[in-house]
């Protein structure tokens, strides 16, 4: 490793003879130009302009209007405010509410524990420089290129009940034999879950794949000379130096889950053992007669429950940059 | 909120990539506006619409359209029966074709916006929702000429809560029990007309090793079509009304009769419905012989592809009660309004007059690949399909015509989120409690906003 103190000192020019030209040494404390100044303030202006404008007023506006009645139509008199009952009915009278929070944290599971270790896993493999590797690579990462409307039309075919390719595979074709896969509420979140892991594996994959071939080889000999083991040198020397992308790859996991929402839609509009926090917000705001703030409401649910890990991932960032 | 004809096929084709699109219609070019009135005067008096004096009818210039009709059939007839009107009317008409589900998603929107003068749409509380918005038009004043074609039945649909009319019908299609003529035959099974003998039948079918009756609902609309035609053949037609409107309760007894009679007709039914496209059922009745019955629109019937020609329908068997007399169906009718603000105001009245012509309405479905039927009792039925004859003579039959559930109550008590979502559970578990069941569905109503 290098030695940041004794560097710094070699790089410090000397300090200025007591003759030096005042302006100088002024251009030296303030090292922008005016030109740098206007530059760097339009830089920092458009994107914030561009939070505000995109993220923050519409997130206030979805928290005010979630205190309100309003269908959509009209001008903002139109809107009434009605306090707390939004959240009162949703906790208390609607339905899929509950069901939604928890397929969200079951899709949230699933994919911690299973769809983002198995990507790993194959990129591991992957790595080994195997033969035809490039073959699987880009059959593993093809889902990810489709659309996730046509990867739902694709497993539709599969799981269709009488002309579905996995019934007909099984042989459970007949009446009073069928295996349901979209309609038994108890079975179509997993179902929808295998849909979504084959999408995801291929994503975790490529990033991970990536990481890996940034690792130093030197580490992996020095390893080996070491005498560990090919498991012991990935959990002990690889997966910690990965650090920052196993970070990336579990923020990604986090926010692939909580915004779940194109496979349950495409299959049934999110009914019937599909509800998810994001199809109940578009099934109350999108359409004819819109509840625009009983949607809120529930798209505030969301809100709070996706701040929750991007406060940890922030402060855990910005430690990081401070050490 | 899908439930019209094909909406799920329409689904897929937007995934496909099919946006908006806007056509420019050419049957009307300057030239021929000027001079199609005279043409029209003399050669179709008949039409209301072209009574208008040829002076008056040369300046009413153009107006626009908006039209949900994307696919390839409905496109053609709506393209039809515009420069039928342009010829008739001498108004222009500019037709704004916008993709089917998006345009039912954005229709608030859109309406609120700078929308066509004459808008495409559906009858019943659908357009009386916007009507109470006051995001259309009344055409009292177009109605008072039309009148004449019209039932009392077709008026109470186009009516507003304010009593007033906002919508012009001009076609619709039944919802009838589909079947396979050449499989009844061969077996020898005969067109059941009561519930015992729907019953007999079914049981005849199952020792056969066939599913009685096709069921399939993953779309959420499908299975509104048994609730109501069991619940007016059980409450009768009036109840259905009120169930719909508001002023009659889930929680009511009547209603628990309707899901218990439902629940003993179930085992006739296909299995797995919530897990179970309109389409794969359809498939099931009318192409692969799987099933016998299939009980849906007309619309269904394109579902069979070449075996068009051998599928027969009924109406469903009667339940033995005091509406039998009655003999109400859902017949979903859609038609014209009016924009709030329309540019051409003088020029959208003419073609509205001239839709609501029995001949209008006739070139509209006789357009190829449509199976609805005109509305009007006057129109010309001499150029209909096999199919189209027997909706007619079904719809003449039918004492009373409801709309369906989704467009007889408020779209969102109908949507995903109300009933879609109860017919599934319900059918996913047909033995659960039904007050509970009845209950949640009367409290969710309750907590939607009045609709001012």
């Amino acid at each position: 490793m290098s030695q940041p103190i004794t560097r710094s000192a070699d790089t410090i020019p000397p300090a200025p003879a007591g003759g030096m030209v005042p302006s100088r040494a002024r251009r030296r404390y303030s090292p922008l130009t005016d030109g740098d100044r206007l530059t760097l303030g339009i830089m920092v202006a458009i994107p914030t302009l561009l939070v505000v404008v995109f993220v923050l007023i519409p997130t206030v506006a979805s928290v005010i209007l979630s205190f309100t009645s309003w269908n959509g139509i009209g001008g903002l008199d139109s809107i009434k405010f009605i306090g707390l009952k939004n959240y009162t009915d949703l906790i208390n009278i609607y339905k899929p509410f509950w069901p939604a929070i928890s397929h969200n944290v079951i899709w949230l599971i699933f994919f911690l524990v299973i769809a983002t270790p198995f990507g790993m896993f194959l990129a591991v493999l992957l790595d080994k420089n195997i033969r035809g590797t490039r073959v699987y690579q880009g059959a593993l990462y093809m889902p990810v290129v489709l659309s996730l409307a046509i990867i739902g039309f694709i497993w539709q075919l599969i799981y269709a009940p009488e002309q579905g390719l996995l019934n007909n595979l099984l042989g459970r074709t007949a009446q009073g034999n069928q295996i349901s896969w979209l309609g038994d509420p108890n079975l179509n979140l997993w179902a929808v879950l295998v849909a979504a892991t084959w999408r995801q594996v291929g994503y975790v994959m490529v990033l991970y794949l990536a990481g890996l071939k940034a690792v130093d080889p030197g580490l992996r000999e020095a390893a080996a000379i070491d005498g560990a083991s090919e498991r012991e040198t990935f959990f002990r020397v690889v997966f910690p130096v990965m650090r920052p992308i196993n970070i990336v790859i579990l923020v990604i996991t986090v926010i692939e889950s909580l915004r779940a929402f194109d496979l349950a839609f495409i299959v049934n509009k999110g009914l019937n053992g599909l509800e998810l926090l994001s199809t109940l917000v578009t099934n109350n705001i999108i359409g004819e007669t819109s509840r625009i703030g009983f949607g809120s409401a529930i798209a505030v649910v969301l809100l709070v429950v996706s701040v929750g890990p991007i406060i940890v991932y922030l402060v855990r960032a910005l430690r990081e940059e401070q050490q | 909120m899908a439930h019209h004809v094909g909406a799920h096929r329409r689904s897929i084709r937007t995934l496909a990539g099919l946006s908006t699109l806007a056509i420019l219609v050419v049957a009307c070019s300057t030239g021929g506006a000027t001079t199609a009135p005279s043409a029209a005067a003399t050669a179709a008096p008949a039409s209301g619409a072209a009574s208008e004096p040829a002076s008056q009818a040369a300046a009413l210039g153009e107006t626009t359209l908006g039209s949900n009709e994307s696919d390839e059939s409905p496109k053609a007839a709506v393209q039809a029966i515009v420069d039928y009107c342009a010829g008739q009317t001498g108004a222009t008409i500019k037709v704004n074709v916008n993709d089917h589900n998006t345009f039912q998603n954005q229709i608030s929107s859109y309406l609120q916006a700078t929308p066509d003068d004459v808008v495409k749409w559906f009858a019943g509380n659908r357009v009386r929702f916007f009507a109470a918005q006051g995001l259309l038009s009344p055409i009292d004043d177009v109605w008072t000429d039309i009148e004449k074609y019209m039932t009392p039945g077709l008026k109470a649909a186009s009516l507003g809560a304010d009593g007033k009319a906002y919508f012009v019908p001009v076609y619709n299609y039944p919802w009838v029990v589909l079947y396979r003529k050449s499989l009844f035959q061969e077996k020898g099974y005969t067109v059941p007309k009561t519930l015992a003998e729907f019953k007999t039948l079914g049981d005849k079918m199952k020792t056969d090793g066939i599913v009685p009756i096709a069921f399939g609902d993953q779309d959420g609309w499908p299975a509104m079509g048994t609730f109501d035609i069991l619940n007016m053949r059980i409450n009768g037609y009036q109840f259905h009304v009120g169930l719909m409107g508001g002023t009659e309760k889930w929680s009511d007894p009547k209603v628990k009769a309707v899901f218990e009679q439902w629940r003993d007709l179930l085992p006739y039914f296909q299995e797995g419905a919530p897990g179970r496209t309109w389409q794969d059922a359809a498939k099931a009745a009318l192409v692969d012989k799987k099933a016998a019955m299939y009980f849906l629109g007309t619309f269904a019937v394109e579902q069979a592809g070449e075996n068009g020609a051998d599928v027969g329908f009924f109406p469903f068997p009667l339940l033995g009660t005091q509406y039998d007399s009655e003999n109400a169906i859902d017949a979903p009718i859609d038609g014209f309004m009016l924009s709030a603000k329309p540019k051409n105001a003088d020029a959208a009245k003419a073609f509205l007059k001239c839709v609501a012509t029995p001949e209008a309405q006739v070139t509209y479905v006789t357009s190829k690949g449509i199976g609805s039927v005109a509305v009007s009792p006057q129109a010309d039925t001499s150029k209909y399909t096999d199919v189209q004859k027997a909706s007619a003579e079904v719809l003449k039959n039918a004492g009373n015509i409801a709309q369906f559930l989704d467009r007889d109550a408020r779209a969102d008590f109908a949507g995903p989120s109300g009933m879609q979502g109860f017919l599934i559970s319900f059918l996913t578990d047909p033995n659960q409690d039904l007050d509970k069941f009845l209950g949640g569905i009367q409290t969710y109503y309750d907590t939607l906003p009045p609709q001012s």
